[in-house]
């Protein structure tokens, strides 16, 4: 999945953290982009940021947009060369605001490389990192290094989020103004929650004054998105103790000890009160019950500084995944029963809880659509359902599953794309996410009725663990542009 | 002992002649074959079963009781194959009970527990299974602390796979032991009136008990401390239709349960419960859950009183009670090697012709 190779970003040594130059027009700058000129052509243009949603054409220079045409071209201008769209959706890249590539540490079940070629054919621009990677991204040495390879073996943009605590550990606050200037466009313990209420309130109030990478960009929102956020994850570990599955009829009956939806509302409620406390900036990951979705609706209306997500499998599937029939409840047990691809932290939960966080997201309680994409590898899941490790391969799947909230008219298209590009983007305070001119040239070609099946051993990910092999999605990535250059195109792959 | 004479089984089965192994020599027909799980190979819960299939099991049973009945315990039924005994957890009666039941059909039993094998080096479950898969053993009785372990391995080898327990999810010989036990005594399951005390939650026997007698026509009656139902118990509500373990009843007090039972099934209690917060105080539990000659009393003439065992008398039973003139303990044990007998020859006799 690698391009053309290109010089390193930076000439040695990370990201020079000095400010007022434009941070983002560095990581531009950073950006292996094309140089050819582009004209998307024949595509339905849908930018929620814009207000865009109909046929036009997308030019592009320099790796960056030069502008969305009033009316569709019938062919591209001279100079440019022409890139198909013709019956497809055409859309800003997708932004993962949570993922695991597990490098450094875990390059046995995914590497930048890997992990970022899966992210091009998910139709994701940028995803940015968990530091769960041994060591912890908990020093700005460690950022820099991430940065600086992404930039030679990655197919995608990557954004590392910086550990909250050294080594997350939960104990003592890491460097979070060395690790912001180095990159790091937010702050989590993520697979960890800050269990420490005083430690946490010290992060969100430290975090809130910190500015980053972002410094320069979105000034109209700037107040808004003042401050880095702390992601916590959400789970009182006194409550999920060693559970395996959600807390409910499906716990019973496979006789796993069950996690209480009410793990992961208490942290969340907590933390809405220390962000309040603090005036700083929480942002709730994975949100997979309706007691937080309620906690994060009624902390909006009151002003809290609360923004939250929702990943493609807490969207969809829920607890019953685990008898291995794809969502059905057998009588009897059958022998695909305990599928360890289903094991995931939070836990998949009840169908009254997908449908809560499927409204929650329709109705921007949660902004967010983010993968938590979780490579492992096959020892890690070929054991019972106790030993499995919690984690769901979602990258490239991911597409595909929210559709079926569009095709269920649950969810409109530009909504969708609003929740899955141009939110995260806001929430991060990245110039992202959007089609407007100038900004990098990430663009997604989507065929939203394209039917597929899917077979993870044609994943890019160097994992196979999802639980929706041989599920048929229908909502396909055609084509990834990032930064103006083509990093993955299903129609030149499958030839 | 008295020489018992080879009896016809009352009731033929419908998907089985429940026909005894017979005399040494004696080898049932091929035609005969008792293919008790139609199309399966393995027993991993009694959800599966039938109710055709799990009378079949009874009454081979009583053949089985036959054959141990004898002089000379031994047939050659399973002559030629080989059982191999997998134990990740401690266990006397459920290992023992399968061991012998696979010796006196005539198989090789080969007993591994963990302690003395190569996972104490650190082999992984699934390596085990590919290293039994390539000894082409015929059955592998197989007890784990994780739920779902023995669905793993069966999907990993070509022997049969018996659950002798897996975690906090099924047991369901034990079950079927305890079907066999009452069936004895009632000549029947269907209208009876089962009250089973204890920790629900976490038990394992229990999930594969109400499954079969749920199945059999039974009423189950089940009553713990509120710490000790699992979601959707709820006392004096009975778990409604969709749900699984639909129609058991859930008593909002051990008398309540014991009440016109015909049987009364007393559970352990694992002193780590204490631990976990379920429990605060094992005196508290014995005075409110533990079956007593005075709760026992409550339930109708004659009632059985059964615990699967092993028994923390004084807690869960009353000593008085657990060797008492309505006690089954002992018995259950007993009839543990004729139903495991029956449940080995069913699946590994006809395995051949199961067509695998």
């Amino acid at each position: 999945m690698r391009h053309d190779p290109s010089p390193a970003p930076t000439s040695g040594g990370h990201p020079s953290p000095s400010r007022g130059e434009g941070v983002n027009e560095r990581l531009h700058a950073a950006t292996r982009h094309g140089t050819k000129r582009l004209a998307v052509i024949g595509g339905r243009v849908v930018d929620p940021t814009q207000g865009i949603d109909r046929q036009a054409t997308v030019l592009v220079a320099n790796g960056r947009v030069e502008e969305v045409t009033a009316r569709p071209l019938a062919k591209a201008p001279e100079s440019y060369e022409a890139v198909d769209a013709g019956g497809l959706v055409v859309a800003p890249g997708f932004i993962d605001m949570h993922c695991h590539l597990r490098d450094p540490g875990f390059e046995h079940k995914e590497t930048l490389a890997t992990g970022t070629a899966a992210a091009a054919r998910g139709g994701f621009t940028t995803v940015c990192t968990m530091p769960n990677t041994e060591p912890a991204l908990d020093s700005a040495s460690l950022i820099g290094d991430l940065l600086r390879r992404a930039g030679r073996e990655a197919a995608v943009r990557v954004l590392p989020i910086a550990a909250i605590t050294v080594g997350r550990r939960g104990e003592q606050l890491s460097p979070m103004a060395e690790l912001a200037d180095a990159g790091a466009v937010a702050f989590s313990d993520d697979g960890d929650p800050v269990t420490d209420a005083n430690l946490m309130r010290q992060a969100l109030s430290y975090a809130s004054g910190l500015s980053g990478v972002r410094r320069e960009v979105l000034k109209q929102v700037q107040d808004e998105i003042r401050g880095l956020p702390i992601i916590n994850h959400a789970e009182d570990r006194a409550l999920s103790r060693d559970g395996q599955v959600h807390e409910g009829h499906v716990s019973a009956r496979l006789g796993l000890a069950g996690i209480p939806a009410e793990a992961e509302a208490a942290m969340v409620a907590r933390d809405i009160h220390l962000a309040e406390l603090a005036g700083g900036r929480l942002h709730v990951p994975h949100v997979s019950t309706r007691r937080a979705v309620e906690h994060v609706r009624a902390a909006k209306a009151r002003g809290v500084r609360v923004t939250a997500e929702a990943t493609p499998h807490h969207l969809t599937l829920t607890d019953s995944w685990a008898y291995g029939l794809h969502g059905s409840v057998p009588e009897a047990l059958t022998l695909a029963a305990y599928d360890t691809n289903t094991k995931v932290s939070p836990p998949l939960r009840s169908q009254d809880d997908v449908d809560a966080v499927v409204g929650a997201l329709a109705d921007g309680t949660i902004d967010v659509i983010a993968t938590d994409h979780a490579p492992h590898a096959q020892t890690d899941k070929a054991c019972t359902y106790y030993d499995a490790a919690k984690g769901i391969n979602c990258l490239e799947t991911a597409f595909g599953q929210v559709m079926t909230l569009v095709h269920k008219g649950k969810l409109p298209l530009a909504a969708l794309v609003e929740r899955i590009a141009a939110a995260p983007a806001r929430v991060l305070g990245l110039e992202l996410g959007s089609l407007r001119p100038g900004w990098a040239a990430d663009i997604v070609l989507l065929d939203p009725d394209g039917e597929w099946t899917v077979d993870p051993a044609r994943f890019a990910s160097k994992s196979r663990n999802s639980p929706l092999t041989g599920v048929k999605l229908r909502g396909r990535v055609v084509a990834t542009l990032y930064a103006g250059a083509v990093a993955f195109d299903a129609r030149v792959a499958a030839k | 002992m008295t020489q018992t004479q080879a009896r016809p089984p009352a009731v033929a089965g419908p998907a089985v002649k429940a026909t005894p192994p017979g005399q040494a020599g004696d080898a049932p027909a091929g035609g005969d074959q008792p293919v008790m799980f139609a199309g399966q190979r393995h027993l991993l819960d009694v959800d599966t079963l039938s109710p055709a299939e799990v009378t079949s099991i009874l009454e081979s049973a009583e053949g089985m009781a036959e054959v141990l009945s004898r002089d000379v315990r031994k047939t050659p039924a399973l002559r030629g194959k080989t059982v191999i005994t997998l134990f990740y957890e401690a266990s006397t009666r459920t290992r023992v009970s399968f061991e012998q039941a696979g010796k006196v059909l005539g198989a090789d039993v080969i007993n591994v527990t963990a302690d003395s094998s190569s996972v104490k080096k650190g082999e992984s479950l699934l390596n085990t299974a590919l290293t039994l898969r390539a000894m082409h053993v015929d059955a592998i009785v197989m007890r784990h602390p994780h739920s779902g372990a023995p669905y793993f391995v069966a999907d990993h080898v070509d022997a049969s796979v018996i659950n002798a327990g897996d975690g906090t999810h099924a047991h369901p010989t034990q079950a079927l032991v305890d079907l066999y036990t009452i069936r004895r005594h009632f000549g029947r399951l269907s209208g009876l009136r089962v009250a089973i005390i204890g920790d629900i939650l976490y038990s394992r026997v229990v999930r594969s008990d109400m499954h079969g007698l749920r199945k059999m026509g039974a009423e189950v009656v089940v009553c713990g401390p509120r710490t000790l139902l699992p979601p959707g118990f709820a006392p004096g509500e009975t778990v409604p239709e969709g749900l699984p373990f639909q129609g058991v009843r859930v008593a909002a007090s051990a008398d309540e349960a014991v009440e016109g039972a015909d049987v009364v099934m007393a559970l352990r209690i694992q002193s780590e419960r204490q631990s976990a917060g379920h429990l605060p105080d094992l005196r508290e539990y014995s005075a409110r859950w533990g079956v007593n000659s005075r709760r026992l009393s409550l339930a109708n003439p004659g009632a059985l009183l059964m615990h699967p065992g092993p028994m923390n008398e004084g807690i869960e039973v009353s000593s008085d009670v657990a060797h008492g003139a309505q006690s089954v303990v002992e018995e259950q044990v007993a009839n543990g090697v004729a139903v495991r007998m029956a449940v080995l020859y069913a699946l590994v006799a006809g395995k051949r012709e199961i067509g695998q």
